[in-house]
């Protein structure tokens, strides 16, 4: 493990931050658009130098980086929305809430019983803390492109504790999941637009018509 | 052959696209359905063998999951072409390439034996069925659908988190890390217990989530009350047996492990609570369409209780998945037919269709019968000897809830049916949807299927069903 890579992993955390804080639509899209690209990076420099990991590197920061983000922007555009309002909590108490969960991420990772070459590594504890982290954007936001964007920063977590398996998934299965986001991406994004079309609004709390 | 399966359909999804004929295009799906069952049957009596590397194999849990799922996927084909001649308003290019898509990645889900694959297949059914939901585009259906997606996506993404620990659990072990489910069966006992039980709770609720086992399910009502009939068929007869494939697969692993029933115990509480969730709210039920959704819920409640249960109750939970799947297929397809006729599917505006539309009716009726557990019907073999199986282990805790809950559902779902089908007809504004031959056959020919299988269990099928039970680790 080299320094610059737990530089790394300390930014994706204080990513998290500012997707919790940030009221700016914009904002969060690129938060999460640079969470994907650094990890993106992370394997090129955690592991040695194979084509798969070069394959891995280039789909995750095209995706990611490029792709993902310019959906969404372009979701927003066509909402002409810029700003999540009224979240159910606001965006101070969430930033507390998503201290308290990162600081119990550490806690939890030190119990893990993790093989001796991953102990005492940021791996886990940050992937820990970023799934939770979009765990409450989810549940706590009402525009539907902040669920989106919650969602992401949950699969960012997920592809962080990802990446020390990275032998144990084959390049065809790795891609077919990234495909799968991108594809999940952009069927939410035409969803987001029929919401807006339909009802003048992307908030979903407006979505009740359908209850017992 | 086996990758014939999945390309055939794939093929015709890219035929669907390209055909610029409205009335034409929904012909491509009887074509395929047809063709695939007939593959289906070809590799049922002749196994083929598996592909290089071990990826693609047909195992009799897959095998069982692939004929119900062509099966199903026939007798939605052959209806869709008479749905979509009534429905000429809408454009059908997607729901057709996308039906296609589907049953290419409910195939993949079957014959997978590498759980990545089967993850990536599963994800692709999820994605493939959104705009299946939103056929109807209007405000009620995009809500199902973005529930639907957001919800499953989120659990299926928890799903990719549970198998990530289960390969990590081979790299605790110092073993070499994979996710073919051969290697992980045969040295399951050397895993990391803490990660393969960290590994099943997450898999636990994400192929849940897509089963929609309680209390994961609040995405199903909205979607399989919004979504066309066909589509909720094969919801909750197709994608509901993939999910629970995927799940056996995990128990496989899990139980080859060992451990202490925490994965059984797991496995009945959730499915319990899944039946009374649906007891509850199948009750004054004033929509039909939801009720069946509130159907399925119980119903893979009563799988996940089997698989929990184990043992004896393992053969009836496999011949239940088959017979679940077909009586929704007719459920679905006939509730389909009565709401098109009257155009609603409130109770209060939907009484006595057996007079409108005596097959439809009586199928509804029929249906309703066999999904219940009534005799002569499948369902009351396969569910009978999972609480037989409850009773003799000893568990009559388990047993009688079980029993008791599938009575109170009863009670609650003929509140429900008997007066859509039998009641008084109301002066309601009515259309000029009737049964025909192209709706009313394929429910028809699913009802023979469910009637044959509670009659006489043909030997091919007994043979597998006892097979797959046996790599559950179940056996009498």
């Amino acid at each position: 493990m080299n320094t610059v890579a737990d530089q790394l992993i300390v930014l994706v955390m204080l990513i998290n931050f500012a997707a919790l804080g940030t009221g700016r639509l914009a904002v969060a899209i690129r938060a999460v658009a640079l969470q994907g690209v650094i990890l993106g990076i992370l394997p090129v420099l955690i592991h040695s130098f194979s084509w798969h990991l070069v394959a891995i590197t280039v789909g995750l920061i095209l995706a990611k980086g490029i792709l993902i983000p310019s959906l969404l922007t372009g979701a927003i555009t066509k909402a002409r929305i810029t700003r999540e309002m009224e979240p159910f909590i606001g965006y101070v108490p969430t930033l507390l809430i998503g201290a308290v969960l990162t600081a119990l991420a550490f806690a939890f990772a030190a119990k893990l019983p993790l093989a001796p070459a991953h102990q005492g590594l940021l791996f886990v504890p940050a992937a820990i803390a970023t799934l939770l982290t979009g765990f409450l954007l989810l549940v706590t936001r009402r525009k539907a492109i902040s669920q989106v964007i919650g969602y992401l920063v949950l699969e960012n977590g997920i592809f962080l504790f990802g990446l020390l398996l990275t032998e144990a998934m084959p390049v065809m299965v790795e891609a077919g999941a990234l495909l799968d986001l991108i594809v999940g991406i952009f069927v939410m994004g035409i969803i987001i637009n029929q919401i807006s079309r339909e009802f003048s609004s992307i908030d979903t709390s407006r979505l009740t018509a359908l209850k017992e | 052959m086996l990758s014939g399966l999945i390309l055939i359909p794939l093929l015709g999804a890219l035929a669907a696209w390209f055909i610029p004929s409205e009335r034409g295009r929904p012909w491509v799906l009887p074509v395929v359905g047809i063709v695939h069952l007939a593959m289906t049957v070809e590799v049922l009596l002749v196994p083929p063998a598996p592909s290089p590397g071990r990826w693609l194999q047909l195992d009799p849990l897959g095998t069982l999951v692939l004929l119900s799922v062509s099966l199903l996927f026939l007798a939605c084909a052959v209806y869709a072409v008479g749905y979509l001649n009534y429905r000429q308003e809408r454009a059908n290019r997607p729901l057709c390439a996308m039906l296609l898509v589907c049953l290419a990645a409910m195939t993949l889900v079957a014959i997978s034996h590498h759980l990545g694959l089967l993850w990536v297949a599963m994800e692709t059914t999820t994605l493939a069925m959104a705009p299946l939901i939103y056929f109807n585009r209007n405000a009620r259906s995009i809500e199902a659908t973005w529930k639907y997606l957001l919800i499953c996506s989120v659990g299926i993404a928890l799903a990719l988190l549970g198998l990530l620990f289960l390969a990590y659990s081979t790299v605790v072990a110092r073993m070499e890390p994979t996710l073919l489910l051969d290697p992980l069966v045969a040295n399951a006992s050397l895993l990391s217990p803490a990660w393969v039980k960290a590994a099943f709770v997450f898999l636990l609720v994400g192929f849940g989530t897509k089963m929609g086992l309680a209390p994961l399910h609040t995405w199903k009502p909205d979607a399989y009350g919004e979504a066309p009939g066909l589509v909720g068929a094969l919801l909750s007869g197709g994608l509901v047996t993939c999910a629970f494939l995927g799940l056996m697969r995990v128990y496989q692993i899990c139980t080859a492990a060992g451990g202490d029933g925490f994965y059984q115990d797991a496995l009945v509480t959730l499915g319990l609570v899944s039946m009374a969730t649906a007891a509850v709210f199948m009750a004054r039920q004033a929509d039909f369409k939801r009720m069946l959704a509130y159907s399925s819920v119980e119903h893979v409640g009563l799988l996940a209780v089997a698989l929990g249960l184990g043992k004896g109750a393992l053969v009836g939970a496999l011949l239940h998945l088959v017979n679940n799947g077909l009586t929704k297929g007719v459920l679905f397809l006939t509730a389909g037919n009565i709401h098109r006729s009257y155009n609603s599917k409130r109770c209060e505006h939907v009484k006595g269709a057996m007079r409108r539309l005596p097959w439809s009716g009586g199928l509804f009726m029929a249906g309703f019968i066999a999904i219940t557990g009534s005799p002569p019907f499948g369902p009351f073999v396969s569910e009978f000897s999972i609480l037989s199986s409850a009773f003799v282990q000893g568990n009559s805790l388990v047993g009688g809830l079980a029993l008791l809950l599938l009575a109170a559902i009863f009670i609650g779902m003929a509140g429900t049916v008997l007066p859509v089908v039998m009641g008084e007809p109301t002066r309601v504004e009515h259309t000029d949807y009737r049964d025909r031959f192209l709706t009313v056959a394929p429910p028809l020919a699913l009802m023979a299927a469910v009637l044959l299988l509670g009659i006489w269990l043909p030997e091919p099928l007994r043979r597998i069903v006892a097979e797959g039970a046996q790599l559950l680790g179940g056996g009498r």
